[in-house]
């Protein structure tokens, strides 16, 4: 790849570290990214709005794009508006994550038939679409690698995963703003986008920087109309992540996080949180890490042919721990423990890093408004 | 097996919901029979057999002295006795009076009050007699009475989920009305069963399906009133068709009582 | 320079499907005591026939469908044959009461084997003490055969076996053939009956009184109730075992048994591919830890 001017693209260094030029393209030629993906077979998943939120689905042009609206958050709550300029990305992060398309929320894994010689076994085939993920947030990039990790690094490989991992197309937005739920500073995940995508963009008021990273991801901004950016354009870039670096302002402190949380298994705090805690699920369905999940038994009514249907779960379900014997994590207060210890403590031996990586959702979509830094805050405190 | 399983199903005090649903899903307990002997169905066909019945269904609430007694005996000719629907399992809408003074209903409904002949309240059929497994909803859904009738038939326990609405908000890919639009929601207190259909048309969760296991009522109701809803409005809000539920009965009564005491 | 081709990490593309379950067939069933039998379930499949090796603490998934999955450790000796393999199972609830309906001849699903074994290797020229409770006797069983078809590589070797009731002591028509071939069993019941002569409590005072062996010298392999095994390292490691030589075999309950699921979690550990058998020393951590 030609590279004259390595020493500006060394400011947005990409994926592997090595200089990249970055280009500039207008916001109309970007809207051609569309037909480029969708001639090259992917089935583009970006923001749209929908249900008074800016959620993943299907986009197809430039108009499903939220342009024109961001979002406000904070504990509980969650409120779009209308922004005064057009921007195609001016939000953060939404209800949904990516792993509803990586991981889908419900899925048949297996199959049974009886025949005349007895029960057969089967894997159904499956073909996923080749996705494209347009809008990838620096804290999604992280959580992606986590669960990377946990579906197709163990001995054993979660093939739905894997499938749709292996083919989909990573185009990442840094941020430009932040919302008062984002830590990602403390998580050490954001908000630039450095390693994990084919393509990175940011938006500036007529257009978007973007670097390649890939050959992947070269050969799409190959076909889009383009010019090398200017140091001016990659000077504004790199102001626009800096502002949104600068406006996150929650911390979590992750010092010496494990043995922290494994030496407060007692602490009077897990009691406080439990009058609170609704043990709903909803944070660990809307945290782009969380990997749990059920099979369910689904049988037509001659009860000959059986589909083994996996569906998300979650460890604030009364019956997930169950056993014959009893339900180990039967109270509340054991529950939300075991979700605040594995993300922060337990994740850390299990898959060498943390399940959290900052991205607020739990915070903002728990109907209570229950803040994960506040707790790990409060069980730091000594306590008397 | 040479005889096939004799299934009854039995209505007490309640609307036609459940009923509809079973009746709908009569082609498919048909299919599924060959397996069963509908020995008592009152509603599907004049056809009345005695017990005893391998499996009873029973429908609505206990209201009156005679569905006292014949509860009493149903219990005794059933193997196994399912509740379906919130009349059954928690006393249903009509358990509402169970707040007021039935004869002053009486008085204002009846011309000649004297001749109806009712109970003081509305109540679930498990106040009465043991009962072997629950059925929730209002109406029920039919897919889980045939998971259930499946299971009973092939010698297993049902199952039926017992987590939160919201679960299947995330899982359909519904956004929360609660935390996106304001809009109070009992779907976090409320147990999984109709698919959380309500949030999918902007509306909060009614508790259709009762108390989800362990609900933390007061956590839920103190933030709707920190939210700005007025705290009898959030005693309405629970006193629906499992109003009389154990669990949102003591939370509606404890806000009502708060009510009361500051006047 | 080089520039990735994709963003896709790195992982064999030949991945075999976890989920894909073996058909197999019941060979016989025999009734082990009241509640429990041992299936013998061969493979239906030509290619998974002669194929299929375990080790001694490993389970399989079987999978009844409609009923569902469940985790059952395999029974039988590692070296007996590799085209069937035996399960002991207690009847609990839906899916082990379908099993104990089915007939020599019907089919089901395995897969498997998943998990970590009891360390054989550890075991060569030491004592060994096996302690189970109930049906915790059945992952023990194919260590026992393994240990008694080498029976001069082991010191000397104990199996302290608790039950609820005489009627329920597990395998009771092997001891004869095991002490026969060197090893010492001792039984212990909670509740007694009339006829029985021998020892009644729980199982840690048989451990407390073991005089048959070198502590500085010995494994130890433990399955049974939670509690039971908590105790039982306990009196171990007063007894002068080493933490380090000391394995349980733990119990969660298992959806994919592939680590995948997350069902299984026992504070850092998944039960499943960590376990079931741990090294104490690993665990004693979060043995004491209440609904973890
Ligand atoms: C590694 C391992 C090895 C085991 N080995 C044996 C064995 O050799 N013999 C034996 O009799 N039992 C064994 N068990 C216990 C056995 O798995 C349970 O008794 C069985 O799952 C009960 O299923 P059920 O459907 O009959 O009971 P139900 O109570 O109806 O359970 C319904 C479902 O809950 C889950 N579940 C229930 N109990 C357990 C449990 N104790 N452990 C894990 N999941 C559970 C299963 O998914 C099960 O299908 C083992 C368990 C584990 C984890
Ligand atoms: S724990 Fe919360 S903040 Fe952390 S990744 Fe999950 S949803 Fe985001
Ligand atoms: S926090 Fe709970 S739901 Fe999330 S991955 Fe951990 S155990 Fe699973
Ligand atoms: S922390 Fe909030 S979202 Fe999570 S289970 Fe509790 S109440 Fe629900
Ligand atoms: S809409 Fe209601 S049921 Fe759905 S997630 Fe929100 S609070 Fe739960
Ligand atoms: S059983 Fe699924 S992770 Fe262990």
């Amino acid at each position: 790849m030609p590279n004259e001017n390595a020493a500006v693209s060394k400011r947005l260094p990409d994926s592997d570290g090595n200089p990249q030029q970055s280009h500039f393209v207008a916001t109309e030629a970007f809207a051609s990214i569309f037909e480029v993906l969708q001639g090259k077979g992917y089935t583009v998943i970006g923001p749209t709005i929908d249900q008074h939120a800016i959620v993943y689905d299907q986009v197809r042009s430039l108009q499903d794009l939220p342009q024109g609206w961001t979002d406000r958050q904070g504990a509980g709550e969650y409120r779009l508006e209308r922004r005064d300029d057009n921007a195609l990305f001016g939000y953060v992060v939404g209800p949904h994550s990516w792993k509803h398309f990586l991981f889908p929320p419900a899925m048949t894994v297996a199959t049974a038939d009886k025949t005349a010689s007895g029960w057969t076994f089967q894997t159904p085939e499956d073909d996923p679409p080749k996705y494209a993920f347009l809008g990838v947030r620096a804290c999604e990039l992280a959580a992606m690698r986590v669960q990377d990790r946990v579906f197709m690094a163990g001995p054993y490989v979660d093939p739905a995963y894997h499938q749709r991992r292996s083919g989909a197309l990573i185009i990442a937005v840094n941020c430009s703003q932040a919302a008062p739920t984002c830590f990602c500073t403390s998580m050490g995940t954001g908000p630039q986008c450095t390693s994990g995508f084919d393509l990175a963009l940011t938006e500036l008021t007529d257009g978007f920087v973007i670097a390649a990273a890939t050959r992947d991801g070269e050969e799409i901004l190959s076909e889009l109309k383009s010019r090398p950016a200017t140091v001016e354009e990659l000077r504004q870039a790199a102001a626009v992540t800096q502002r949104a670096a600068e406006q996150v302002e929650r911390r979590l402190d992750t010092t010496n996080i494990r043995d922290v949380l494994f030496a407060n298994l007692d602490h009077p705090r897990w009691d406080d949180v439990a009058q609170r805690c609704l043990s709903c699920a909803n944070c660990t369905m809307v945290c782009p890490t969380c990997f749990c999940s059920s099979v369910q038994e689904v049988s037509d009514l001659s009860g000959q042919h059986v589909e083994r249907q996996r569906q998300w779960d979650s460890c604030f379900n009364f019956d997930f721990s169950y056993m014959n014997g009893g339900v180990i994590r039967d109270t509340t207060r054991s529950r939300y423990r075991q979700w605040l210890t594995h993300k922060l403590a337990s994740w850390i031996d299990q898959f060498g890093s943390s399940g959290c990586v900052g991205c607020g959702r739990c915070i903002a979509w728990c109907p209570v408004g229950i803040d994960l830094t506040e707790e790990v805050a409060a069980i730091r405190e000594p306590t008397s | 097996m040479s005889e096939r399983p004799r299934l009854g199903v039995f209505k007490f005090a309640s609307c036609d919901g459940c009923q509809l649903a079973l009746l709908d899903a009569e082609d498919q307990l048909l299919q599924l029979a060959g397996a069963v002997r509908i020995a008592y169905f009152l509603e599907a066909s004049s056809r009345i057999e005695p017990g005893p019945y391998d499996i009873a269904l029973v429908e609505g609430s206990i209201t009156t002295p005679a569905d006292a007694e014949r509860i009493q005996q149903i219990r005794r000719d059933a193997k196994f006795l399912v509740t379906i629907g919130a009349c059954a399992t928690a006393g249903g809408i009509q358990a509402l009076r169970n707040w007021s003074d039935t004869d002053e209903f009486l008085r204002a409904v009846y011309a000649r009050p004297e001749y109806i002949s009712t109970l003081a309240t509305s109540t679930a059929i498990a106040d009465h007699v043991r009962v072997d497994f629950e059925l929730r909803g209002c109406p029920i859904n039919q897919q889980q009475l045939i998971e259930v009738l499946q299971s009973l038939l092939a010698g297993r326990r049902p199952r039926t989920p017992t987590h939160s609405i919201c679960l299947d908000c995330k899982r359909r890919g519904t956004v929360c009305v609660m935390v996106a639009a304001g809009t109070p929601c009992l779907g976090p207190v409320t147990q999984a069963g109709c698919g959380a259909i309500c949030p999918a048309y902007d509306r909060g969760c009614y508790g259709c399906y009762g108390p989800a296991v362990q609900a933390n009522l007061a956590s839920l109701t103190t933030h709707l009133i920190a939210k700005g809803e007025a705290r009898e409005k959030v005693v309405y809000r629970l006193r629906g068709f499992n109003g009389y539920s154990p669990e949102f009965r003591a939370e509606s009564d404890r806000l009502e009582s708060i009510e009361e005491r500051e006047g | 320079m080089s520039i990735p081709a994709s963003t896709t990490p790195s992982s064999s593309q030949q991945v075999p499907n976890p989920w894909q379950a073996h058909a197999v067939s019941i060979r016989s069933i025999q009734q082990e005591i009241d509640g429990v039998s041992t299936y013998d379930l061969a493979f239906d499949n030509a290619a998974a026939d002669g194929t299929y090796r375990f080790s001694p603490g490993q389970f399989n998934m079987l999978y009844l469908p409609g009923a569902g999955e469940i985790a059952i450790s395999v029974s039988d000796d590692p070296a007996r044959s590799a085209s069937s393999c035996r399960h002991t199972v207690r009847t609990a609830g839906n899916v082990t009461r379908t099993l104990g309906k089915l007939q020599p001849g019907d089919t089901l699903g395995l897969r498997g084997p998943f998990g970590t074994a009891w360390p054989m290797a550890d075991c060569i020229g030491r004592d060994v003490i096996i302690v189970a409770g109930g049906i915790g006797l059945a992952p023990l069983r194919p260590a026992i055969y393994t240990l008694l078809r080498e029976r001069r590589c082991y010191g000397r070797l104990n199996l302290l076996l608790g039950a609820r009731s005489p009627g329920t002591l597990l395998y009771r028509s092997e001891f004869a053939q095991w002490e026969e071939r060197g090893l010492v069993v001792q039984t212990t019941v909670d509740q007694s009956t009339p006829d029985w002569t021998g020892n009644v409590g729980v199982v840690t005072l048989l451990l407390e009184r073991l005089r048959s062996f070198d502590p500085t010298n010995s494994v130890l392999l433990c399955c049974g109730p939670e509690v039971m095994m908590k105790f039982t390292a306990v009196t171990a490691q007063h007894r002068g075992i080493p933490p380090e030589r000391i394995w349980i075999s733990m119990e969660r309950n298992m959806q994919c048994a592939v680590g995948l699921c997350g069902h299984c979690q026992w504070g850092p550990e998944f039960v499943c591919k960590d376990g079931p058998v741990f090294r104490y020393d690993r665990i004693a951590r979060w043995i004491d830890v209440e609904r973890l």
